[in-house]
């Protein structure tokens, strides 16, 4: 049985979704001005990261990571609306894609496992 | 607190300090620049102990194996005993003529003794010999040519700069160290488009870039626009204009802020000029240089315009902090 990871192409997806995706975050008005002045090719590399971590994918991220990685813009507002919309967006990538619903669901997921970590609850 | 070891003497390092940081509170003459981890002017080696990982940043891994860090980056969480880095990383030259390109940018063209493998759009730190005054700049020139052609810019007060500008003669003794960058031409997919976008001397790496698309017979468009305050900030256009009709495929769009009266020249912000001739960027693959508030705005501007991450290729010229 391939894990969700494979089932949705691995390395490659994760280079197929992350320039489709952070185009979304970045003109998105609800989360864009979180994104405004940063380094463009760090936050590249740390899109990856999350991706490859919700696709099921190897890596290294630990809650304290997420909570520590978060806590700066959690003190500029971030919350649960924020939270929704990268999730959305995140679906809206795999649809393009071409990604099976039943695959993003599973995504979803482990995106949503993150939640309380990321808003420091 | 970790004992930094050096020359035969130690050294008891500062909470949170860096190597460099600590050589320097000595009265130490250590080569630096940009201080955080760009211009790799004051790489140095590890003899005992393991560099940290993060002081390794940007360095090719033939380099890492050697023990190669960069001072300005380094916090040692252990006892650390350093060298400086090998002469063989230095190559001994010599000015070999200064020009000037305008009002405010010189060509400088070095000579060095042995040949530097270099790609046009990298970078070199060129150390003046008797003191070790160390800065970073862009390589304008192509490898056969016999010197490597440098933009230097004068900044007030800039000790280089004004070192190059004012006092520098051919012959004056100079190390080079480098090169390092990944802003470069790299052959293969011919047909891309190109769109190049520089400021002030941020046209020396797209001037190198361009003639190494042009040589390594990339056809498809190649745009460079090039950013000034007023007319008088732009150079190399008679250079550039004679490019334009030699290749039929590259074009050079010079852009100014104010008083661009002239034919050909347009006027108002570079992020206008991109707006109206290149909204949509899919396929394209981008060079951007200089100033690097400029440079990470238009790294986003282009990438929102369609332009893929991994076609960005951008050079940042990072100030040197005042003394």
């Amino acid at each position: 049985m391939p894990t969700l990871y494979e089932q949705i192409g691995g390395e490659a997806a994760v280079d197929a979704a992350v320039d489709l995706f952070y185009r979304k975050v970045l003109t998105d008005d609800r989360i864009s001005h979180f994104f405004e002045g940063v380094d463009m090719d760090r936050q590249i590399g740390k899109q990856k990261a999350f991706l490859t971590m919700v696709f099921g994918g190897p890596n290294n991220y630990s809650g304290l990571d997420m909570r520590k990685g978060h806590a700066h813009l959690v003190q500029r507002g971030l919350n649960d609306t924020h939270f929704d919309a990268v999730v959305e967006l995140l679906g809206q990538t795999l649809q393009e894609l071409g990604v099976a619903p039943e695959l993003i669901q599973q995504v979803a997921s482990i995106a949503e496992s993150t939640r309380n970590d990321v808003l420091s609850r | 607190m970790a004992v930094l070891s050096y020359q035969g003497r130690h050294y008891e390092m500062l909470a949170g300090e860096s190597v460099l940081e600590c050589l320097l509170r000595q009265g130490m003459q250590v080569p630096n620049s940009c201080r955080v981890g760009v211009c790799q002017s004051c790489l140095m080696r590890a003899r005992e102990g393991a560099p940290p990982d993060s002081s390794q940043k940007g360095l090719k891994e033939t380099m890492k194996g050697r023990g190669y860090f960069l001072a300005c980056l380094c916090r040692p969480e252990s006892n650390f005993g350093i060298a400086e880095a090998e002469d063989d990383l230095k190559v001994p030259g010599t000015i070999a003529e200064v020009g000037r390109l305008s009002a405010s940018v010189v060509e400088v063209r070095l000579r060095c003794k042995r040949t530097l493998d270099y790609r046009p759009g990298q970078y070199v730190t060129i150390i003046r010999t008797p003191d070790g005054l160390a800065r970073s700049y862009s390589i304008a020139s192509l490898p056969e040519e016999s010197t490597i052609a440098l933009h230097v810019r004068k900044i007030p007060s800039g000790r280089m700069s004004t070192w190059l500008h004012e006092e520098a003669r051919p012959g004056d003794p100079v190390a080079v160290q480098g090169p390092a960058g990944d802003c470069f031409y790299v052959p293969g997919r011919p047909e891309q488009p190109l769109l190049l976008v520089g400021t002030g001397t941020g046209l020396a790496p797209l001037y190198g870039i361009v003639r190494d698309a042009l040589r390594s017979r990339h056809s498809g468009p190649i745009r460079l626009v090039h950013g000034a305050v007023e007319p008088s900030g732009l150079y190399l256009r008679r250079e550039l204009e004679e490019l334009t009709s030699r290749h039929p495929h590259f074009e050079y769009c010079p852009t100014v802020l104010r008083d661009g009266a002239e034919a050909g020249v347009h006027t108002g912000s570079i992020d206008q000029l991109l707006a109206a001739r290149f909204p949509k960027l899919a396929d394209w693959r981008g060079f951007l240089c200089g100033d690097p508030t400029l440079v990470n705005s238009l790294k986003k501007k282009v990438f929102l315009a369609g332009m893929s991450s991994r076609d960005i290729h951008s050079d940042a010229f990072v100030p040197t902090p005042a003394a």
